[in-house]
């Protein structure tokens, strides 16, 4: 599976898009997350108007055989939540990087490890 | 994971389980496949089509000798000396307190021989009991893990699959009953079980055969519509069909009648057994004043209850239960349960009963098991 280049990645396997004219980035979780967390059937994603804080979990994704946190890659507001995603999960699985998107935020502050495509694929292996 | 555990076992399959880019997962001291690809779909699969299963973690015993059945009888709940040779029988092994120390499936091959298929888990312990407890009868305990693969095709589909690679009457074999037989070239031991609540086979095979016959029967079942699948669709299958799991359902500190399997144990049978005066006990107390009772729970929502969370009154917050397995379910379309539940909140229908997922009380609706039936 290849990362795309143009996103930026945590550890927590999250991927980040770069800002629009905004300052609003999209945030879903990477493929080789959605693979090991098997088929998604549950998500919770913060609500509109949510403050998401660097690091600090902020919804939770469940699958068949267990559920896990959702980490926030940066600190801001949320503007959007993927509602194609809270009635079809299995996007998640199917196009992780692309109609998988979980939500949308307008960043305030981000932390400096975030990771390029090569270093998190040298992460995750 | 782990330094200090000794390296997984492989089974027989395990290069080709690789070669299929199986999600592989530790389980039982075992590598096995988790899954393929989607085990949505591979639950699916099963339910309409077929589906094939390595299973070769479990744990083969054999007693053989004229006092084999006997011994049994003594060492297990069940009356096994009045099985039918070519017939099978859900059995369970329980300590002197009553206690469940396995959950089993016993074939009587032939007059004087029976296979004990035990689960991986307790493969070890169920041997160590059955070798103690057969001392003084003439019946001698084997050791037959090394000596089975265990592959089973499963599904709706799976007769037509097998019957076009064997010529063994698999018409006349009902269910829990096994013969011997050859499938695809390779000499079985064809039994009529399973663990997923559709019709299905399960094959004992020599290892150095498996990889035989899992290629043959991908190959004879490919049309149909089969499937290799792992162990996340096998626990969502056996959850839907009200199966329990040792480990989960099925503990040392749980009775065959805490977990409604009372119809296991066979006082009626001839002479003593271990457990018998503990399990009597646990029949009365079962029938006067049951403290838990198991139960189905479905969601009214969509967040998955798991092992270990507490069931609650919805009106007091008060801990009714507690959930033993979980999982949503690719039948129902919603996350359903195994949970223990005081018997007060036990009745199907029950109203207000919750389950605590992670700190929010989650609306579910008490319910008989299982969650799936096939038709017949």
């Amino acid at each position: 599976m290849s990362n795309p280049q143009h996103l930026r990645y945590t550890k927590e396997h999250e991927w980040l898009s770069a800002t629009d004219e905004n300052g609003v980035a999209t945030v879903g979780i990477t493929e080789f997350a959605a693979t090991a967390l098997g088929d998604v059937v549950y998500a919770q994603l913060p609500a509109v108007g949510d403050t998401v804080t660097a690091g600090e979990t902020c919804g939770e994704l469940e699958s068949t055989k267990s559920v896990s946190d959702l980490y926030a890659p940066v600190t801001g507001e949320v503007v959007e939540a993927n509602q194609d995603v809270v009635d079809d999960p299995s996007l998640v699985n199917s196009a992780p990087f692309e109609g998988g998107w979980l939500f949308k935020v307008k960043i305030t502050d981000e932390p400096a490890e975030l990771l390029t495509a090569d270093a998190y694929t040298d992460f995750a292996g | 994971m782990p330094s200090e555990t000794a390296a997984p076992r492989r089974t027989a399959l395990d290069a080709l389980h690789r070669a299929f880019g199986a999600t592989m997962t530790d389980f039982a001291g075992w590598d096995m496949p988790l899954r393929y690809g989607s085990e949505r779909d591979e639950h699916l699969a099963v339910r309409t089509r077929a589906g094939l299963f390595d299973l070769s973690h479990m744990g083969e015993i054999t007693l053989t000798g004229p006092q084999a059945g006997q011994a049994l009888d003594h060492a297990l709940v069940g009356n096994l000396s009045a099985l039918k040779p070519g017939r099978a029988r859900y059995t369970m092994i329980c300590d002197e307190r009553g206690g469940i120390l396995d959950d089993l499936i016993v074939y009587r091959l032939a007059e004087q021989e029976y296979m004990v298929v035990a689960n991986a888990s307790n493969a070890q312990v169920v041997l160590d009991a059955l070798t103690e407890r057969a001392a003084g009868f003439e019946a001698e305990v084997r050791d037959d893990r090394e000596n089975y693969a265990l592959i089973a095709v499963q599904g709706p589909a799976s007769p037509a699959i097998l019957k076009s690679v064997t010529d063994a009457d698999l018409d006349g074999l009902k269910y829990y009953a096994g013969l011997p037989g050859t499938v695809a070239g390779v000499e079985a031991l064809i039994a009529r079980t399973g663990y997923t609540g559709e019709d299905g086979f399960e094959l004992f095979v020599a290892p150095a055969d498996a990889e035989k016959l899992w290629q043959a029967l991908t190959e004879a079942g490919a049309e149909a519509g089969l499937v290799p699948c792992g162990l996340s669709c096998r626990d969502t299958l056996r959850l839907e069909a009200g199966m329990p799991l040792y480990g989960h359902e099925l503990t040392t500190a749980t009775t065959p009648f805490d977990a409604g399997l009372g119809r296991v144990v066979k006082f009626d049978k001839p002479g003593d057994f271990v457990g018998r005066a503990a399990l009597e006990a646990a029949a009365e107390r079962a029938a006067d004043a049951p403290p838990r009772k198991l139960v189905g729970l479905v969601a009214a929502g969509r967040r998955v209850p798991r092992a270990g969370y507490p069931v609650v009154e919805t009106a007091t917050g008060t801990v009714i239960g507690e959930v033993t397995s979980g999982a949503p379910s690719p039948t129902l379309g919603k996350p359903i349960a195994i949970a223990y539940v005081d018997a007060a909140h036990a009745a199907p229908g029950t109203a207000g009963v919750a389950v605590d997922i992670r700190g929010s009380h989650e609306a579910y609706e008490v319910v008989a098991l299982p969650f799936y039936k096939r038709e017949r």
